[in-house]
């Protein structure tokens, strides 16, 4: 084992941390802004996916296709909003995970429909494609490189989206109290639109950059929608900040976990029982590490609505 | 000249409420359609509605849980599938003629249905307690995504802990052997299905009927009032989760007699969204609800999966339906809504 096996793997797990936070920056938004639960959150992960995979194909742009991927999945997180989402505000949790539990069957089984049931393959675009020397490392993939700068960009992008303009202005004012918002004369229907559009073109492009790392299918989402999940529970429901933190951190323990455990384990016991007891732990360590830390605190580490 | 006042009262029936009367059909269809089918030699209906009956067995755990806790658990495939694996790993070192552990003391595998229905719905009860201890400190939407986690991290660890089956599941060769009845019988499976469906309806009624389910319903609506009374909210929904659990965990340990197999699939996020939607297609909170719920779901797989393979998107335009326009459910729709009496 040497350094440069660590830090690959570290940059690895920032990468994975980091296209988990572009799905639950969404997630958390949407909670904190319109108190929903949205399960259909992976659904837009898959839809940007899918939209990317195939406009890729069909114009051999991956740029065309990444920045379609981001417009249909905004459209299509418009339209549930529109069509559904909006009914399900005054509803209680139950009927909203229940809706939105609908809403990934007709879209899994809408794109199933449509694309079939085999995975698509989208390539690594040429001029990502190869590997970079980084201090450290001596070849690290360009691609998962761009992932984890265009992540932190758009963590950049949305922090200053939220802190310096009107519309975040307008986002923390809905946090907080949306009858008076709206009593202010904001539109609140376009509000929760626009931030639902929002969260879905964040969805869309995590799941159009992750398409070329592994295959695009249907089913694609609900996994990182999970992940998300744990993510958000841990940094605190609502807060983009701890979702970011939140995510990096899951990112790490996951990725470091599946490599260093088993060989940690080995130092116990004999090579075929640490493997199996190795890669079991350590598929469950980041529920674990989710336990440990809503023992200590059950509203997560950055609680916004508190 | 005759008097009138001598004459005998009538009898009166006492008074049966519209949702009574639901129940009891829906209970008798249950019942005779799979008795009607053994009687022409159609096995394949038999199997559906021990199906159905398994499937709601399920929903009326997570009706408890839901219905009177008011804990919206979606990870609730956890317990149908340790109940599954239970009862999988039991006949699988039955099989094999193995020992499960021999420290600190030996436990070997068995074939008896009801040592493993006991096994399974304490092994449920202790991950319950588990799960439970942790969730509750949280409440609405943490603790919807706090128990979908933790079901996901045991679906993990099935799949990747290669004793098992790991990915592959675990195949249940022999059904298991129930005392006096031959439980490899169709007709008699259901029939056992369907006497523990009534007993675990009957066992939830008389809960809610109780001290305890007036506490739990008061944890679940005002946990500060009922702690002014002088109860403690957290044990009361605790121990409502912890039943809940291993209600759900029966009809795993059955699910797996019926298909002969347990897998990861019965962990599966899905699995948790379909017994979630049992209780909800049926009605929350009511007692047959379930029952119709699980009925509805087999039925729509069943045939309309006949006609198309994409029979989820009218499942899931079904269920928009029902959760949009239709609150209260199946039961709502013909019944009203629930009486408080």
């Amino acid at each position: 084992m040497t350094a440069a096996l660590i830090f690959e793997q570290i940059l690895n797990g920032l990468q994975f941390g980091l296209t988990l936070f572009l799905m639950a920056a969404g997630l958390t938004l949407v909670f904190g802004v319109m108190g929903l639960i949205n399960l259909a959150h992976g659904s837009l992960y898959m839809v940007g996916a899918f939209c990317c995979a195939w406009i890729t194909q069909q114009t051999g742009s991956f740029w065309l296709g990444l920045g379609g991927g981001v417009l249909g999945a905004a459209a299509a997180g418009a339209l549930i909003e529109m069509l559904v989402i909006r009914r399900l505000y005054d509803r209680d949790h139950l009927d909203q995970v229940l809706a939105t539990f609908a809403l990934i069957l007709i879209f899994s089984e809408g794109t199933r429909m449509v694309f079939g049931s085999m995975p698509l393959y989208l390539n690594i675009p040429a001029a990502l494609g190869g590997t970079i020397a980084l201090p450290g490392v001596e070849a690290y993939p360009v691609y998962r490189l761009f992932i984890i700068l265009a992540a932190l960009a758009v963590a950049v992008l949305l922090y200053l989206l939220i802190s310096k303009t009107r519309l975040g202005m307008q986002i923390r004012a809905g946090e907080s109290d949306r009858e008076m918002i709206a009593a202010l004369g904001v539109d609140i229907k376009m509000l929760y639109t626009i931030v639902f559009a929002l969260g879905g073109a964040i969805a869309g492009l995590s799941g159009a950059l992750v398409g070329s790392l592994r295959s695009v299918q249907v089913g694609m989402g609900e996994p990182v929608l999970i992940l998300a999940f744990v993510v958000i529970v841990i940094g605190g429901i609502g807060s983009v900040k701890g979702a970011l933190i939140g995510s990096v951190l899951i990112g790490l323990v996951d990725t470091l976990g599946r490599i260093f455990l088993p060989i940690a384990l080995k130092f116990f016991m004999e090579n075929a029982s640490a493997n199996s007891i190795g890669s079991a732990l350590s598929s469950m360590l980041i529920y674990l590490m989710m336990a440990g830390i809503l023992a200590v605190k059950p509203k997560g580490l950055f609680n916004a609505t508190n | 000249m005759q008097r009138t006042d001598t004459a005998p009262k009538p009898v009166s029936m006492p008074k049966l409420s519209r949702e009574t009367i639901v129940n009891i059909v829906v209970m008798a269809i249950l019942l005779a359609v799979p008795l009607w089918a053994s009687s022409i030699g159609e096995d394949y209906y038999v199997n559906l509605a021990s199906l159905i009956t398994i499937f709601a067995i399920a929903g009326v755990g997570l009706n408890f849980a839901i219905g009177q806790g008011g804990m919206v658990s979606f990870g609730h495939a956890a317990f149908f599938g340790i109940g599954g694996y239970t009862t999988g790993i039991a006949a699988f070192h039955n099989f094999e003629e193995t020992l499960f552990m021999s420290m600190p003391f030996a436990v070997s595998g068995t074939n008896q249905m009801l040592i493993i229905w006991i096994v399974a719905m304490a092994v449920c009860g202790i991950a319950a307690l588990a799960i439970g201890a942790i969730s509750l400190r949280t409440e609405g939407v943490y603790f919807i995504m706090i128990t979908l986690a933790f079901a996901q991290m045991i679906y993990y660890f099935a799949i990747s802990w290669p004793a098992y089956g790991g990915e592959d599941g675990l195949s249940i060769y022999l059904r298991n052997e129930l005392p006096v009845v031959d439980a490899e019988s169709a007709l008699t499976f259901f029939l056992v299905c369907f006497i523990l469906l009534l007993g675990v309806i009957f066992a939830t009624a008389r809960l809610s009927g109780s001290r305890f389910g007036a506490a739990l319903g008061t944890a679940h609506m005002n946990g500060t009032r009922l702690a002014t009374s002088g109860i403690d909210p957290f044990p009361i929904k605790l121990t409502g989760f912890v039943i809940s659990a291993m209600i759900t965990g029966l009809a795993g340990a059955l699910f797996a007699e019926l298909n002969g197999f347990t897998g990861p699939s019965m962990l599966s996020w899905q699995r948790s969204g379909e017994i979630m939607v049992f209780v909800i297609l049926g009605g929350v909170g009511r007692l047959c609800g379930p029952a119709i719920g699980a009925a509805v779901f087999v039925l729509l797989e069943t045939y309309i999966g006949e006609w198309t393979e994409h029979w989820q998107l009218l499942l899931g335009l079904a269920l928009l339906g029902v959760v949009l326009f239709a609150r209260g459910g199946v039961m709502g729709m013909i019944a009203g809504s629930a009486r408080h009496d």
